[in-house]
C-alpha cells in the first residue's frame, strides 16, 4: 500500500472524483427534466432496477458472514419476509423484521 | 406536513431523519467498513476521508480493494468510476422532484454529493410531502446529517469494533437488502418503479453470473428501458392510444 499523501491523493482522484463526476452528470441532466416527462419515466425505470440489482446481489452473493449461509435461507427469509409485508398492509418495520427473524432462526438452527 | 416554516427550519427537520431504521441500518454498515479498513491497512485517516470523499459503500470497499493490490491510480480510478455510474440516474431521477426554477445549479452540483443509495431511498419517500420551496433544504438537512455521523462513526469506532459475533453480523448485513426491498416498494407510486423493482431483482443475479463486473450497468439501463417499455404499452393500453 502506497504511503502518505500518495495515498490521499488517490482517494481524492480515484475516490472522490471518480464518484462525484457521475452525481455532477445526474444534477446536469435531471436539471433538464420535467417532472412527468417521458424521459423522466425512463430514468427513474433505470435508476430502479441498478438499485434493485445491487439488492439482490447482496442477497444472492453477499460477503462476509453470510457468504458461509446457505442460498436457500437467505432467498427463503427475503421472499416470505416479502409476501408478509405485502399481505399486512405493507408496512416498512413488517417488511424488515420478518426476515431478519426468520434469517437469525434459521442461523441458529443451523449453527453446528 | 406542518406549518409553513423557512429553510432552517426544513433543513432541522431533514436532520431529524437521523434517528431512523434506515440511519441506524446505515450506520451498522459503516461500522463493518471500519473494520475492513483496519483490516486492510488503511489508517484511520484514509478511512475517514474515503467517507467523506466518496460516501458511496460499495464504491469505498473497491477503493481499499484496489489500493490493497497495489493497483496503478488509473486503474483505481476506472474501477470505482464503473461501479459509481449508477450515481448518475439516481441523481437524475430525484432532481426533478428537488429543485424549482430558482434553485442555483451549484447548490444543487453541492448536496448531490450526498446522495447514495439510503438517501435515495429517503428522497423518493419523502419529498413528495415537503413544499416544493424547501426540498433542497430538507434533503441538505438528512443527506448532511448522514454522511457527518457516518464520517464520525467510521473515526471512533476503528479499532474498537473489530467483528461482531457471527449471527449478528449476518443479521445487520441483511438489514440492508430487506430494508431497501421494502422501502422502495412501498414508496413506489408509479407502476414503472414497481415493474422496474421486479425486473431489476431478477436482473441483478442472474447478469452477475453471464456479464460479472457489468452486471448491475446492464441490469440498471437494459431491465429499466425494458420495464419503461413495459409501462408505456401499458399506458397506451390504458389511456385509448394516447400517451
Amino acid at each position: 500500500m502506497a504511503d502518505g499523501w500518495w495515498t490521499y491523493v488517490v482517494i481524492v482522484v480515484a475516490g472522490f472524483l471518480a464518484t462525484d463526476i457521475w452525481r455532477w452528470m445526474g444534477v446536469l441532466i435531471g436539471h433538464r427534466l420535467n417532472e412527468d416527462s417521458e424521459a423522466l419515466y425512463w430514468v427513474r425505470a433505470v435508476a430502479t432496477a441498478l438499485v434493485m440489482a445491487v439488492t439482490a446481489k447482496l442477497i444472492v452473493f453477499p460477503t462476509g458472514t453470510l457468504a458461509n449461509s446457505p442460498l436457500w435461507l437467505r432467498l427463503a427469509a427475503a421472499g416470505i419476509g416479502f409476501a408478509v409485508f405485502l399481505g399486512t398492509g405493507k408496512r416498512v418495520a413488517v417488511g424488515v423484521l420478518v426476515p431478519i427473524a426468520i434469517l437469525i432462526a434459521g442461523l441458529l438452527f443451523l449453527q453446528p | 406536513m406542518s406549518p409553513p416554516r423557512g429553510n432552517l427550519g426544513w433543513f432541522f427537520t431533514g436532520m431529524r431523519g437521523i434517528i431512523s431504521l434506515p440511519a441506524f441500518i446505515l450506520m451498522t454498515s459503516y461500522v463493518g467498513f471500519s473494520a475492513f479498513a483496519l483490516e486492510s491497512g488503511m489508517t484511520r485517516g484514509e478511512a475517514v476521508a474515503m467517507t467523506l470523499g466518496i460516501w458511496a459503500l460499495p464504491a469505498q470497499m473497491i477503493l481499499v480493494g484496489s489500493m490493497l493490490g497495489n493497483a496503478h491510480i488509473a486503474a483505481s480510478f476506472l474501477a470505482v468510476t464503473l461501479s459509481s455510474i449508477r450515481m448518475m440516474p439516481m441523481v437524475a431521477s430525484i432532481m426533478p422532484e428537488m429543485r424549482t426554477k430558482k434553485t442555483p445549479l451549484p447548490m444543487l452540483l453541492f448536496v448531490s454529493h450526498f446522495i447514495a443509495i439510503t438517501s435515495w431511498v429517503f428522497a423518493s419517500r419523502h419529498l413528495r410531502d415537503v413544499p416544493r420551496d424547501f426540498r433542497v433544504a430538507y434533503f441538505a438537512g438528512f443527506g448532511m446529517t448522514l454522511t457527518l455521523t457516518n464520517t464520525l462513526i467510521v473515526g471512533v469506532s476503528y479499532g474498537v469494533v473489530s467483528q461482531f459475533p457471527p449471527v449478528v453480523a449476518g443479521a445487520l448485513f441483511m438489514l440492508t437488502p430487506v430494508y431497501f426491498i421494502a422501502s422502495i416498494w412501498a414508496s413506489a407510486v408509479q407502476p414503472v418503479v414497481k415493474i422496474a423493482f421486479v425486473i431489476g431483482i431478477v436482473a441483478g443475479p442472474t447478469l452477475a453470473l453471464v456479464v460479472p463486473g457489468f452486471d448491475v450497468l446492464v441490469a440498471g439501463i437494459g431491465g429499466g428501458t425494458v420495464a419503461y417499455l413495459i409501462d408505456r404499452y401499458r399506458r397506451r393500453k390504458a389511456g385509448g392510444g394516447r400517451v
